[in-house]
């Protein structure tokens, strides 16, 4: 528990035998000097104190000393741990950097049932920290990528300039498996929910919220019901209103609206003018992928993930309502006519109204990936959905490139190859239908036509050979010397012998090399050809379909 | 309508409170048939004639019912009051209820109170007041204990003075009231920094997700089936993936992710119990770590291509060797033959069968001698080809012949025996006769002396003959183990003798030991020497070639690891820089090896080309591979039967 709280690590001998006693068994060490570390920390005192109250308290119980019990209950020893955290991370940006597991720990802890596994008070705490981090993202519109996966939802946000990846469950029930120990987790979550408080309480500060978040005040009159019928606890609903994530939070100084001031460029040294050009390019594209869904206003179906989907719209600008009785904090109604795009997950939509489009909850996640609102002709009801790509892979050379990323890829830099090359396509196929019949006829032609030729040489040759001598001449053949390849022929032989004279080590270390990089061209390949097949398989099937349909 | 409902539980009273109100109400008007039995289960009386006794002590006979169903059901039907009529129990009567007591199973059934005027709702009359009034409610006087002060109270709390004087209670302390949160990194003061923290390697971070884990990854990262059985099949530490990927229609249909829990558990172990370590990772361009070595183009000439095969053995070729001028050519087969060739035609001038297997031929290295010795079992073979220049092969034979016995005989460790007539003929001019096998012969540069290796375990394995007075000698006393070949120094008075792992070098003047040579290497083959005389190659059957700076030290300078199977023999050009190593992988691979004159400057050793051409055979490649004198060409024989030019 100690190690965890303080990140002690366990190290590498560099000789493992003199260590070990001349045993190689895998055995875990620590440094001595860490663990003289541990003895130091004020924090063991606490714990020892902690033991004495339980073993009191047991006693007394035991005992049914009911005021001693009340007695101890009272001055039960607590202890904190924000010395250990101002320790482990000196600065704001240690913190931030470290801050990855602390979110997807404290919003796994925030999905937990309220029974048995842990503390009521912990989940709760969780629960609570993690919708403020969610509300400063939203406030400082810093959420970069999103990525829908198996395993649960990626969100990556840019704080202070450090990336910062975290993963929530989907929202179902876990089944809890046995083979966990809880209490680490709990140690863990423990010091995270810490770490966490203290991040968020600077972050909030940062942007001149208020922290504890507090909802704009004009929001929270329209939050208000408007029967003036009150919810059983305000204290408890505040939370919720704030995990709506629809409110904007109230700030200690109130914003203007002028304050975006220019920024003064200070060129760098040794940058030149096309760098330049090209960071202040990136800050625009920024500027712009922030302000992504501004002025679009979401309704969001009740099947559809609702805590996710608002998050991500609010993060780039958009409005995002819902039912009024799925959750609290709904600001306006399914029929109002402002509404842009419906985010609908079920195979049709009866009742469609005009003037909106009814979309698949993955053309939100596409877009923020994109950068730019994605054409909505392939995210409707029903529709088959193009695959989700990973907003986190960054292909370098000679990796394999599936074919949608370069679609996108073409997309972000303007050309809008789509629709063109999908009617291309179309039109191609019924060439191809059509080339392929008369191919195929003509190759038959051709065929018969080549082996009537053959027979008569043959023919031809065999009453040459019975009038002339058996001895001929072969014309030979002129051979053109390839200059190209001969050149490479030499240069590869070059490199096969120089090889053959490289020490034993290098030679090994480059033979590792070349292997990892044979096989990386290998895996590649091995997709392509994948991919490959499955498109000529679609094909195929279509046109089958096709000629059913003309049939 | 004429159903009366069962009663259920207030019934049983209403039955019992009621019957013995029933005779009072008839007494007057029927006979008294009160049943005398009692408060007991009527069943008890279900066999009997009478169901108890009157007040006389009489049975009461069950009244005759004969009635059968088609009676019961015409009754019902016709009998107006068949709803309210029971059997009383007591006495098997058929009773007809009155209006008030239908009245009254009506009320009860509805849960209201038996009696039609009771009033539940009586208004409440509160005779205590909440006032104080100013008499007491009890007129009894108060207790002394209550005017004097308690004794056990007063021990209580010295008792608790006493202790918070002796510090064993202690007052309550006060509750802490900073905020939970607060500005943690508000004064960052860069001396607060533990040194320890420079030292802290931070946990790598979790890798992100690629686009096999999407919900909707595209079709080419879906498992095949087989891929999805290896995956099962394999370790799970072993996986490449923790997951197998899928793909779900739309977002509805994503369930959750059992391993979640399971996941972030096993990166809380892997944050506190696994070691860190900064690995330097080898960040090297694999071209940077190809040696730049000069470039084969510009260490030209050497052989590069096939040029001539020399077809005519019908086995394994296993020893070649050339005459000083170049121009003649004499291989050594399995198939007991000798053969001459013009180098130039590749025409076989000369077949010499021999009886037995040609283990190595040598050419004289002089050249005014036109001799060739020739290994054949126990004998050494000295052949006069007579090939080439009339008057020099003539001056041979006149030089051999020219030979006078000495007077007194001397012992020998061989025999020398002058060719027979028919053995003249064919070319043969002196047998030299061993006890054992002869595996190698070698000639001095001078072309007088030569030495012979005896497959032996004995010390007699090395002899060194003189040919002009035909006398021979064994120059170790002792055996060093088994000699794989031997050696003459070009210009200086050495002698090498290569073992299985070892070389040594004698000094034939002084007759000593002047190096060992370690070549590490299992099993030495082959051996030559520098024309310089400074620098010596050896090959191995584990396929390394050594090579040797005399004057640098006695282990190898490089050992040059080219050749994939066991190496059978080297070779030096006697005067461009070049070296050639054949091998049973059926290669000649040449390189280039410039001795400079300047000590400080090492040899360069740079391989230029791999020559192929020997087709394998008895999984032998190359046996033999020997320079031409003078031009950049090198011979190879193989176990296919051919001598191979290159140039």
């Amino acid at each position: 528990r100690l190690c965890i709280l303080k990140g002690i690590y366990p190290h590498e001998p560099k000789h493992k035998k003199k260590v070990n006693k001349g045993s190689t068994a895998p055995r875990t060490f620590y440094l001595l000097k860490d663990i003289k570390f541990l003895l130091h920390e004020p924090i063991v005192n606490k714990f020892r104190e902690y033991k004495v109250f339980v073993r009191k308290l047991r006693k007394a119980y035991g005992k049914s000393e009911w005021s001693t019990v009340d007695r101890l209950k009272d001055n039960k020893p607590s202890y904190k741990l924000d010395h250990i955290v101002k320790e482990r991370y000196p600065t704001f940006i240690d913190a931030l950097r470290d801050l990855d597991d602390a979110l997807s720990m404290c919003f796994l802890f925030s999905t937990f049932p309220r029974t048995g596994k842990c503390h009521v008070q912990t989940i709760q705490l969780c629960r609570r920290l993690a919708v403020e981090f969610l509300n400063y993202v939203i406030a400082s519109r810093s959420l970069r990528k999103v990525f829908l996966s198996i395993k649960g939802i990626y969100y990556q946000a840019e704080v202070l300039g450090q990336p910062i990846t975290w993963i929530t469950p989907y929202t179902f029930a876990h089944d809890h498996p046995t083979d966990v120990d809880y209490r680490v987790m709990a140690t863990f979550t423990e010091f995270y929910t810490t770490l966490l408080g203290f991040v968020n309480f600077r972050l909030y500060h940062s942007l001149n919220l208020l922290y504890p978040p507090k909802i704009d005040g004009q929001a929270d009159v329209e939050l208000k019901p408007a029967e003036g019928k009150d919810y059983a606890m305000d204290s408890e609903s505040y939370l919720e209103k704030l995990s709506a994530l629809s409110a904007s939070l109230a700030r200690v100084v109130a914003p203007t609206h002028e304050d975006e001031v220019e920024m003064d460029e200070f060129p760098v040294e040794g940058e030149t003018a096309e760098q330049m050009d090209v960071r202040k390019k990136e800050q625009e594209a920024l500027e712009k992928h922030k302000k992504l869904f501004e002025g679009l206003r979401f309704f969001l179906n009740r099947e559809v993930p609702r805590e996710p989907l608002a998050f991500i719209i609010r993060c780039f600008g958009g409005q995002v309502s819902w039912d009024k009785s799925l959750c609290i904090g709904a600001t306006y109604d399914v029929s109002d006519p402002s509404i842009t795009h419906q985010i609908v997950d079920r195979p049709r939509v009866e009742q469609q109204v005009v003037g909106r489009y009814y979309l698949q909850p993955q053309w939100v996640f596409d877009s923020v990936n994109a950068k730019l609102c994605l054409p909505v002709a392939d995210y409707f009801p029903g529709v088959l959905l193009p695959p989700h790509l990973s907003p986190f892979v960054t292909e370098q050379e000679g990796d394999y490139i599936p074919p949608e990323k370069l679609k996108l890829l073409a997309m972000q830099k303007g050309e809008n190859p789509d629709e063109e090359s999908e009617e291309e396509e179309e039109e191609e196929e019924e060439e191809d239908d059509n080339d392929k019949e008369e191919e195929e006829e003509e190759e038959e032609n051709e065929s018969e036509r080549e082996e009537e030729m053959k027979l008569k040489k043959m023919e031809e040759q065999k009453t040459q050979s019975n009038k002339v001598l058996p001895v001929k001449v072969t014309a030979g053949k002129l051979r053109l010397e390839d200059r190209q390849r001969l050149e490479q022929e030499q240069q590869s032989e070059e490199k096969r012998l120089a090889i053959m004279m490289m020490k034993k080590r290098e030679k090994y270390l480059y033979k590792k090399i070349m292997f990892g990089k044979k096989r990386k061209v290998r895996e590649a390949n091995k997709l392509a050809a994948k991919r490959k097949a499955h498109d000529t398989a679609i094909k195929e099937e279509k046109k089958k379909s096709k000629k059913a349909r003309r049939a | 309508t004429s159903f009366l409902p069962l009663p259920r539980h207030p019934g049983v009273h209403l039955l019992e409170t009621v019957s013995p109100a029933l005779p009072s109400h008839r007494s007057p008007l029927l006979q008294d048939i009160r049943n005398t039995v009692g408060n007991i289960p009527m069943e008890w009386y279900q066999d009997f004639p009478h169901i108890g006794y009157n007040l006389e002590g009489k049975k009461i006979y069950k009244p005759i019912r004969n009635k059968d169903e088609l009676d019961m059901f015409l009754e019902k039907m016709e009998n107006p009051d068949y709803w309210r009529t029971v059997q009383d129990k007591m006495t098997g009567a058929d009773i007809k209820l009155t209006d008030e007591q239908v009245d009254l199973v009506h009320r009860l059934q509805k849960g209201q109170f038996g009696d039609v005027h009771f009033n539940p709702y009586e208004p409440a009359v509160d005779f205590f007041t909440h006032e104080v009034m100013i008499h007491p409610v009890t007129n009894r006087p108060a207790d002394k204990r209550s005017f004097i002060p308690s004794l056990i109270e007063k021990e209580k709390v010295s008792k608790l003075v006493h202790a918070i004087k002796m510090g064993w209670i202690k007052p309550r302390k006060p509750k802490e009231d900073t905020p939970t949160y607060y500005d943690l990194w508000a004064h960052e003061d860069p001396n607060s920094i533990l040194g320890r923290h420079k030292m802290h390697v931070p946990a790598p971070k979790m890798k992100l997700p690629g686009h096999e884990e999407s919900y909707n990854p595209p079709p080419e990262y879906l498992l095949t089936e087989e891929e999805k059985l290896a995956w099962e099949q394999q370790e799970p530490a072993e996986r490449k993936l923790n997951f197998v990927p899928q793909q779900y229609r739309c977002l509805r249909a994503v369930p959750a992710y059992s391993r979640f829990i399971h996941e972030r558990f096993e990166r809380c172990l892997d944050l506190y119990l696994c070691p860190r370590q900064r690995k330097m990772r080898v960040n090297v361009d694999p071209e940077d770590l190809i040696p730049k070595l000069p470039k084969p183009r510009d260490l030209q000439p050497f052989p590069t291509t096939q040029a001539l095969v020399y077809r005519g053995h019908t086995s394994l070729v296993r020893c070649l060797s050339i005459s000083p001028s170049g121009q003649w050519l004499v291989s050594g087969s399995d198939d007991c033959t000798v053969r001459f060739w013009e180098v130039c035609t590749a025409r076989c001038m000369k077949t010499l069968p021999t009886g037995g297997v040609v283990k190595s031929v040598a050419w004289n290295p002089n050249p005014t001698i036109c001799l060739v010795a020739i290994c054949v079992e126990q004998s050494v073979l000295l052949v006069n080809p007579c090939l080439g220049d009339k008057l020099l092969y003539g001056a041979t034979d006149q030089l051999l012949e020219s030979y006078v016995a000495p007077e007194e005989e001397r012992v020998q460790p061989v025999q020398w025996v002058t060719a027979t007539v028919e053995e003249h003929s064919k070319g043969i001019r002196l047998v030299v006769q061993h006890s054992k096998a002869v595996k190698q012969v070698t000639w001095h540069g001078k072309g007088d002396y030569f030495a012979s290796v005896v497959s032996d375990n004995s010390n007699m394995q090395v002899l060194i003959h003189q040919t002009s007075k035909r006398w021979s000698q064994n120059p170790f006393r002792k055996s060093k183990g088994l000699v794989q070949c031997v050696l003459f120094h070009p210009i200086r008075p050495y002698f090498f003798v290569a073992t299985q792992r070892y070389v040594r070098v004698y000094n034939l003047l002084k007759q000593e030991l002047t190096k060992k040579l370690m070549t590490n290497c299992k099993w030495v083959s082959s051996m030559a020497i520098h024309p310089g005389g400074d620098n010596i190659i050896c090959g191995s059957y584990d396929s390394k070639l050594a090579w040797f700076d005399l004057d640098l030290s006695t282990r190898p300078y490089q050992l040059l690891r080219h050749h994939k199977k066991a190496l059978r023999s080297v070779a030096f050009h006697k005067h461009y820089p070049l070296f050639a190593s054949g091998s049973d992988d059926g290669t000649v691979i040449v390189c280039h090896g410039m001795v400079y004159n300047d000590l400080l400057q090492n040899p360069l050793l740079v391989p230029v080309k791999v020559l192929k051409g020997h087709v394998m055979t008895l999984d032998l490649g190359v046996l033999d591979v020997l320079f031409h004198p003078t031009q950049p060409w090198v011979f190879s024989s193989g176990a296919d039967g051919t001598v191979r030019l290159y140039t």
